[in-house]
């Protein structure tokens, strides 16, 4: 039987998408670091134009301490704020299905974020691909099952692509306990019923999987758990 | 009570606003204060309210000042060189007594400088935000929280003396996202009897203009303006203070960087130095009492900013050369960083001997 706090199984290639601010860089981070120690070759691709700061490409020092390659927009990181796609993304992609390869793209928030993703979709869909629908209960705007359904026609729509499964992470940062995870396991299941998907997993903040709060029975309460650090931080 | 929501700073002061009721929001995009006027533009259609971007910043500031003529609630935001297009209109506003409120979500300058965050705007909003005798109030939030509740307090203080309302944060607080409560909507809010909203000849039209051409009723206005100035200095000061009752060493901090000086004064009394840390979350009025309360136990000071050290003039008028005063910062969009602060604690504290 699979644990209940592990990775699920990735394909060669994997895009997360969901709305701006919902957990997309953190739990991005956090697969491509779990693969690398499952031994795989991880390639982690920052595809966000939008957002200026707390980038999956500002840890890359992190990542690349597990041996995962990180591939940013040219000018990320640097103070241009310039949306330049690099080149080598074609390559990282047409190469993903190669033996025990694992790609992992960080694609923007909304349906904006998600129009980087259209030039490559022939590219991508040529591969072993999923496209995962990260959602949160607690992200103001995205609070009911409803509101969280609507983004995701737009985001296909956008990318050209069509999404394989929804990952409920909500959360709400250090705050997160027990019952903020429980109280959102109704959403996770409402949002990926009206949107005709899978619920591929619900992430649960590895604090309460294996910290201090050792009586938590969330790790049997939650179907398809997968525990994740909160890797994205602030500098105090 | 509204329950708890992740949200990032920048909307936080869009969604905040709305509930205090702000219906007229005029902008430009400038990162990285640009999820601002991306939120409002989602919002405010729904809410009947009007959300426009503007051909250009100066025109921005222009609409704010015809919106708060006219007694509606009203703001417009930007990032530093944005704020600097708006200083003309800015001083047309106080010139007006126009209450309206103003964000700067700070980046790295002077010119167009960088995008990474920054307090170096610190100078310009407390001493010289436009031409003239002016001054605004200036809130310095440093939690998402906070940029929440002080720009829905702004609204209030700004109808509260006809002032303009400046929430100087920065490209941190604008972009990181934190669990936040949200205010209840406002449903009441003072009468605007100055307000060029129609006089229906039931009362003499009302004239809004900063242009007086006469020298004495100008002077005389200025005079009523700073006496509202003077009020505003003795109850609008807010401040927080943080383990300062036997403090030798105080740390003077704001916004972001408030949050840094906070791990090193936690992490310096750990290790037994006496600290305390003075937040000023008004920047104007400087919390001139909250300074003075500590001078007992005080022996030196040490102002710690995004910059290249501008409110420690502030903390230097208020000590007035009684107690030494000390600057550590880092500028251009560097952060400085919890360690680094807490080295200069220590090197303080061997000096005056704390």
């Amino acid at each position: 039987m699979q644990q209940p706090t592990t990775l699920f199984p990735l394909p060669s290639l994997t895009l997360i998408t969901g709305h701006y601010g919902s957990g997309k860089t953190n739990l991005s981070m956090n697969l491509a670091i779990d693969s690398a120690r499952q031994g795989r070759t991880v390639t982690l691709v920052d595809l966000d134009l939008v957002n200026p700061y707390f980038r999956s490409s500002d840890y890359k020092a992190l990542l690349e301490g597990e041996g995962i390659t990180v591939v940013s927009p040219i000018f990320a990181g640097t103070t241009l704020d310039n949306p330049s796609i690099s080149g080598a993304i074609y390559a990282v992609i047409d190469a993903a299905s190669e033996n025990g390869n694992c790609v992992i793209i960080d694609v923007g928030g909304d349906d904006v974020g998600a129009t980087a993703l259209g030039r490559f979709a022939k590219n991508i869909e040529a591969q072993d691909h999923r496209m995962y629908y990260v959602i949160n209960r607690y992200r103001n705007l995205t609070q009911t099952p409803q509101e969280a359904a609507a983004l995701l026609p737009e985001i296909e729509r956008k990318s050209h692509m069509k999404a394989h499964g929804v990952i409920n992470n909500s959360h709400l940062q250090y705050e997160t306990t027990d019952e903020t995870v429980v109280d959102a396991l109704g959403f996770g299941e409402e949002t990926a019923g009206l949107l005709g998907l899978p619920l591929v997993c619900t992430t649960i903040p590895e604090t309460l999987v294996h910290g201090k709060t050792a009586a938590s029975t969330l790790t049997e309460t939650v179907k398809n758990g997968y525990a994740v650090s909160i890797l994205v931080r602030t500098p105090w | 009570m509204s329950e708890k929501v992740l949200m990032k700073g920048n909307e936080a002061l869009a969604e905040s606003a709305i509930r205090a009721g702000c219906r007229y929001f005029f902008g430009y995009p400038i990162t990285p204060q640009t999820e601002l006027a991306a939120y409002m533009a989602k919002r405010m259609p729904k809410e009947n309210g009007v959300y426009l971007q503007a051909e250009s910043e100066v025109a921005a500031i222009n609409m704010v000042y015809g919106a708060a003529a006219t007694g509606a609630r009203t703001m417009t935001s930007s990032s530093s060189p944005g704020i600097s297009l708006k200083a003309e209109g800015i001083s047309y506003l106080v010139g007006a007594d126009l209450p309206a409120v103003i964000i700067n979500v700070q980046r790295g300058g002077p010119g167009l400088g960088g995008i990474q965050p920054s307090q170096s705007d610190y100078w310009q909003a407390t001493r010289a935000m436009g031409h003239g005798d002016s001054h605004l109030v200036v809130y310095a939030p440093s939690t998402v929280q906070e940029m929440a509740d002080y720009v829905y307090h702004a609204f209030d203080i700004a109808d509260k003396y006809r002032t303009p309302v400046m929430i100087l944060a920065d490209g941190m607080l604008g972009q990181m996202m934190e669990p936040v409560v949200l205010p209840e909507r406002k449903t009441e809010f003072i009468e605007k009897p100055w307000a060029a909203c129609g006089h229906d000849n039931k009362r003499p039209h009302n004239v809004v203009n900063s242009l007086y051409l006469m020298a004495d009723d100008l002077e005389r206005l200025n005079i009523e303006r700073f006496e509202r100035y003077a009020e505003i200095k003795a109850t609008e000061q807010r401040s927080e203070s943080f383990l300062c009752d036997d403090a030798e060493i105080v740390v003077v901090a704001f916004g972001a960087s408030a949050r840094i000086a906070r791990t090193a004064v936690k992490r310096a009394r750990e290790n037994g130095i006496k600290v305390g840390l003075i937040r000023p979350i008004s920047l104007w009025p400087f919390p001139e009492r909250a300074i003075e309360r500590t001078m007992d136990t005080a022996k030196a000071y040490l102002s710690v900013e995004m910059n290249m050290g501008q409110m420690v003039d502030d903390v230097r008028l208020v000590v007035n050369g009684r107690r030494p005063v000390e600057f550590f910062g880092h500028t251009g969009g560097v952060i400085p960083t919890p360690v680094e602060v807490y080295i200069q604690i220590e090197n303080l504290a061997e000096k005056v001997g704390a």
